[in-house]
C-alpha cells in the first residue's frame, strides 16, 4: 500500500502541472476549488469557453477520449490526475462535463459518420455545451417512464413534452434526448434518442429555483420540435440501450472526477471553538465533541474510499464495489453537518443576523445537500442497486415490464 | 495509487481463510461458548503450526518477519472465522510491545514461544473497564507490581501478561509479568462473549520487569497499532454478519415471495455495506500509517476504530433482527457476531475514548500526539 505514483503516473502529472503552470493560476488559500460544473453567469459561460478552447488546442481536452476523436487515449487514472492538478488552479467550472463525458462516447458508439464528424470536434473545443434531456415530471427514478412523445412525420420527426431537472440547459447548445416513438410496447422497448439544437423556437427553458435560493438545473418544454431523422442517434426504437451507454459514462466520471464533498468537517471544531453552548465554550460539550469527531470518522472515510476507486483505475480495473458506497453516503453527511452547524451557529437555528455569518454559512449547507441525495440516483436506488447488483439480492416485482406503456 | 492489497498479500488471505474453514468453523465457536474453557486451543497450534503466529516476528526469534498489512490481513480472516483465539491481545499488543519495546534477553524470552503456539502472553492494560493507560493506578516499587487489572483476555491459558502500570516516580510504563508467580491471583469474568474468556488479575507485590522502550508516547503508538489491527477483525467479522444475513434472506420466504426482495430488508443489507466498507477505507488508511510509520497514525487509528465499531455494532444487530425469532435463539449464529462484536468493543476501549484521541489529535497536530 502506498499512496505514490507510478513512475508512468508521475510523468504524465509533471507534464500536466508543468501546462497549467504557465496556462493558469494557481488558487490562493482564500479560494475554493472549483468542484462545479455549472456556470453561474453568461460571462462565466464566456471563460470556460475560452478555457477550454486552450486545452484542446494543447491536447488536454477530452483526454480518455481515442485519439482519432481528437482525444488523448489517456488512461482513467490519467484523468483523475489531471483533475487533481487542474483543482489547483483557478479555472472555470466545467460546463463541458456532460459533452466530453457523456455524450461525446455515447455519440462514439451510437452515431453514424456524419454525427461524429459534426458533434465530436465542437464538444471538444468547447464551441458546443449539451445538457441532457433525459428526466420528466413522472420518469425521474424510472427514467423509462418517460413521456415526451416522437412521432414520424415523413423524413422528420415532431418531438412534443417536457423535462425537467436539465442542468445548464439554459445556457446550451445542444441536448441529447430521450422521447418515446412507440407506446404500444413494454417502456424500455419504444423508446428512441435524439441529438437536437436548444436554440429552436420550440424548446422553451425555465430555470428552476432550488430551495437553497439558487437555480443551477431548468425544466424545459418542447412544444412540436420538427428534426430531421438524421438527428436520431442509434436505431429506432434502441433509445433505451443508448441511454444506457450515457448513464455508464455518466457513473465514470463521478466516479473520477473531483468529489464535490462541501465543508469540511473540521471547520465545525472551528466554530464549535468559537460558539457557547450552555455558558461554556461549546467544543468543551462532551455531545459537541462527540458529533463533529464522527463527522471526522466519517468524511476521512470517504475520503479513502476515493482512494481504492482511484487504485482500481490504476490497476486498469473498472471502479470497484467500493465507489458505489460513496454518492450514497455523501449527501447524508453534508445534511447532517450542515444541520448541525445551523444548531451549533445560534440558538434560533436558521435565523441569520447577515449574509455570510456562521449561520447563513451551515444554511447554505444543509440547504445544498438534499441534492446530493437525489441527483444521480437517489439513495433509495444507490441502496437497491447495492442490494442487487452487489449482495446479490433478488429483484424487485416489476408489474409493468412486459406490459405495453400506453396500457399502464 | 495503490490503495489495495497485491496478488501476493491476496494469496495470503485464501491460505490462511481455508486453513481457518477447516479448523473454526461455526460449530466450534458455539462449542466453545458453552465449554468453561472458551479457548479453541486446536485452532490456535494450527495457527502456529501454519507459521500465522510469527508473522510479525523477527527472524531471529523464529517468525517470519512480514509488515502490518500481511498482519492486518490475519486480523481480518480471523474476525470472519470468530475464531475463539487470542489474536487481538498476543499479536496486537504483547509482540509488538516485547518486539518494539523490549530487551533481547526479554524478546529471546517470549518471542519464539510466540510464533511457536507454546506461550501465550495476556495483556492487561485496562483497570475497571476502561482502557485509557492514563488512568491506570496499578503501581510497581522495587520491582514489584500490586494492583487489579480488568478485564484481560484470555487470563487463565496465559503464561505471562504485559501489564500498564505506574513506576515509582508516577509515569505509565508497561512490564512483563510471570503469571505463576504465587503473587498473582485471577478471578474469572462472565463475560458477553465466553469465546473470549476475560477475568481480573490481581498482582500482590508480584515480580515484574520493565519493558525499557515503554514510554507514554510508545504506549499510545502500540494501542494505536493495536486498534488499526483490531479494525480489520472487526470488519472481517462483519463482513461475515452480513453475508450469513444476506444468504437467510435469499433464503426465507413469506408472502410468497423471497425476504431479500423487500426493500426494509434489502436496503438495510446495503446499509450494512456502506459502513462495512466505510469502515475498511478507514481500515486501508491505518494499516498503511502502520506500515510506513507515517505520523498520521493516531488520527488513521482513531478514525479506524470509530467507524469499525459503528459498522460492527449496527451489522450485528441487525443481523439478529433480519433474522427473525430464529435470529433470538441460543441455537442460531447471529449472536455469536453480537456477542463477539461487543468484546471487541471492550478490548480497546469505547468509542468515547478515540474520539477524544482523534480530537486531541487533531488539535496539537500528529507531531504533538506522538
Amino acid at each position: 500500500m502506498d499512496f505514490s505514483d507510478s513512475p508512468e503516473e508521475a510523468a504524465f502529472r509533471a507534464k500536466a502541472s508543468d501546462w497549467l503552470d504557465a496556462n493558469a493560476t494557481r488558487r490562493d488559500g482564500s479560494e475554493k476549488a472549483q468542484d462545479h460544473f455549472m456556470a453561474r453567469d453568461a460571462d462565466e459561460v464566456a471563460r470556460a469557453r475560452d478555457w477550454q478552447s486552450r486545452k484542446a488546442d494543447a491536447g488536454w481536452a477530452g483526454l480518455t477520449w481515442p485519439r482519432a476523436f481528437g482525444g488523448r487515449d489517456a488512461t482513467p487514472i490519467e484523468q483523475v490526475i489531471w483533475n487533481q492538478e487542474e483543482g489547483r488552479y483557478a479555472v472555470p467550472p466545467n460546463v463541458f462535463l456532460i459533452g466530453i463525458g457523456l455524450v461525446g462516447p455515447t455519440v462514439m458508439i451510437h452515431g453514424t459518420d456524419d454525427q461524429k464528424t459534426t458533434f465530436l470536434p465542437r464538444a471538444l473545443t468547447g464551441e458546443d455545451i449539451w445538457c441532457q434531456l433525459f428526466s420528466e415530471p413522472a420518469a425521474g427514478s424510472d427514467l423509462a417512464g418517460i413521456r415526451t412523445r416522437a412521432r414520424r412525420e415523413g423524413d422528420e420527426w415532431v418531438i412534443s413534452g417536457q423535462k425537467v431537472w436539465t442542468s445548464g440547459a439554459h445556457y446550451s447548445t445542444h441536448g441529447i434526448l430521450l422521447a418515446r416513438t412507440d407506446p404500444q410496447v413494454p417502456k424500455h422497448k419504444g423508446m428512441t434518442m435524439f441529438l437536437v439544437h436548444m436554440s429552436d423556437p420550440a424548446i422553451e427553458t425555465r430555470p428552476i429555483r432550488q430551495i437553497s435560493g439558487s437555480s443551477s438545473f431548468n425544466e424545459v418544454f418542447i412544444d412540436d420540435l420538427r428534426v430531421p431523422d438524421s438527428a436520431r442517434l442509434g436505431g429506432e426504437s434502441e433509445g433505451w440501450k443508448v441511454a444506457l451507454t450515457t448513464l455508464m459514462n455518466e457513473r465514470f466520471s463521478i466516479s473520477v472526477g473531483r468529489a464535490s464533498g462541501g465543508a469540511r468537517a473540521e471547520e465545525l471544531i472551528d466554530l464549535a471553538t468559537r460558539v457557547e453552548r450552555n455558558g461554556r465554550p461549546a467544543f468543551e460539550d462532551g455531545e459537541v465533541r462527540a458529533r463533529i469527531a464522527d463527522f471526522i470518522a466519517r468524511q476521512r472515510g470517504l475520503e479513502f474510499t476515493s482512494y481504492r476507486v482511484m487504485t482500481s483505475l490504476s490497476r486498469g480495473d473498472a471502479p470497484g464495489e467500493e465507489g458505489s458506497i460513496g454518492k450514497l453516503l455523501l449527501g447524508k453527511l453534508r445534511q447532517e453537518m450542515g444541520a448541525f452547524g445551523m444548531e451549533l451557529a445560534g440558538t434560533a437555528a436558521g435565523i441569520s443576523a447577515k449574509s455570510g455569518d456562521d449561520v447563513a454559512r451551515w444554511r447554505n449547507e444543509y440547504l445544498t445537500a438534499p441534492g446530493n441525495r437525489i441527483a444521480g440516483g437517489s439513495d433509495e436506488i444507490q441502496r437497491t442497486i447495492i442490494g442487487e447488483r452487489i449482495l446479490g439480492l433478488p429483484p424487485e416485482i416489476r408489474i409493468d415490464k412486459d406490459v405495453a406503456f400506453s396500457e399502464l | 495509487m495503490n490503495f489495495g492489497f497485491s496478488d501476493e498479500q491476496d494469496a495470503i488471505r485464501d491460505t490462511l481463510a481455508r486453513m481457518l474453514s477447516d479448523h473454526a468453523t461455526l460449530a466450534v465457536v458455539h462449542d466453545c461458548l458453552e465449554t468453561a474453557e472458551g479457548f479453541d486451543s486446536a485452532t490456535w497450534a494450527a495457527l502456529a503450526g501454519g507459521g500465522w503466529l510469527g508473522l510479525a516476528i523477527a527472524e531471529d526469534y523464529g517468525g517470519s518477519a512480514m509488515g502490518a498489512v500481511e498482519l492486518a490481513i490475519v486480523a481480518e480472516e480471523i474476525g470472519r472465522s470468530l475464531a475463539a483465539v487470542p489474536f487481538a491481545p498476543v499479536l496486537g499488543l504483547a509482540t509488538p510491545a516485547i518486539q518494539d519495546l523490549g530487551t533481547q534477553s526479554q524478546k529471546e524470552k517470549l518471542l519464539p514461544g510466540i510464533a511457536e503456539g507454546r506461550l501465550i502472553v495476556a495483556t492487561a492494560l485496562a483497570e475497571d473497564g476502561g482502557s485509557a493507560p492514563e488512568r491506570v493506578s496499578a503501581k510497581v516499587v522495587q520491582d514489584r507490581l500490586s494492583g487489579r487489572k480488568s478485564p484481560v483476555l484470555f487470563a487463565a491459558d496465559a503464561s505471562f501478561a504485559l501489564v500498564a502500570a505506574l513506576d515509582e516516580g508516577g509515569t505509565v510504563r508497561l512490564y512483563l509479568a510471570d503469571l505463576s508467580d504465587p503473587s498473582v491471583s485471577i478471578n474469572p469474568h462472565d463475560a458477553i462473549d465466553r469465546t473470549r474468556p476475560a477475568a481480573e488479575i490481581v498482582f500482590h507485590g508480584a515480580p515484574v520487569e520493565l519493558l525499557p522502550g515503554s514510554d507514554p508516547a510508545a504506549i499510545r503508538t502500540l494501542l494505536d497499532g493495536a486498534a488499526v489491527l483490531a479494525a480489520f477483525e472487526q470488519i472481517g467479522l462483519a463482513e461475515r454478519a452480513l453475508s450469513l444475513t444476506r444468504d437467510y434472506a435469499c433464503e426465507r420466504q413469506a408472502f410468497g415471495r423471497q425476504i431479500g426482495s423487500f426493500q426494509a430488508v434489502k436496503h438495510r443489507l446495503a446499509d450494512m455495506f456502506a459502513k462495512i466498507e466505510l469502515a475498511r477505507s478507514n481500515a486501508f488508511f491505518g494499516a498503511w500509517a502502520l506500515a510506513s510509520g507515517d505520523n498520521r497514525l493516531a488520527e488513521a487509528a482513531a478514525v479506524a476504530r470509530l467507524s469499525a465499531l459503528d459498522a460492527v455494532q449496527f451489522t450485528t444487530e441487525e443481523s439478529v433482527q433480519l433474522h427473525g425469532g430464529i435470529g433470538f435463539t441460543w441455537a442460531a449464529d447471529p449472536h455469536l457476531f453480537l456477542r463477539r462484536g461487543w468484546q471487541l468493543k471492550a478490548e480497546l476501549g469505547p468509542a468515547d475514548l478515540w474520539r477524544e484521541r482523534l480530537l486531541c489529535d487533531l488539535a496539537n497536530g500528529p507531531a504533538a500526539a506522538n
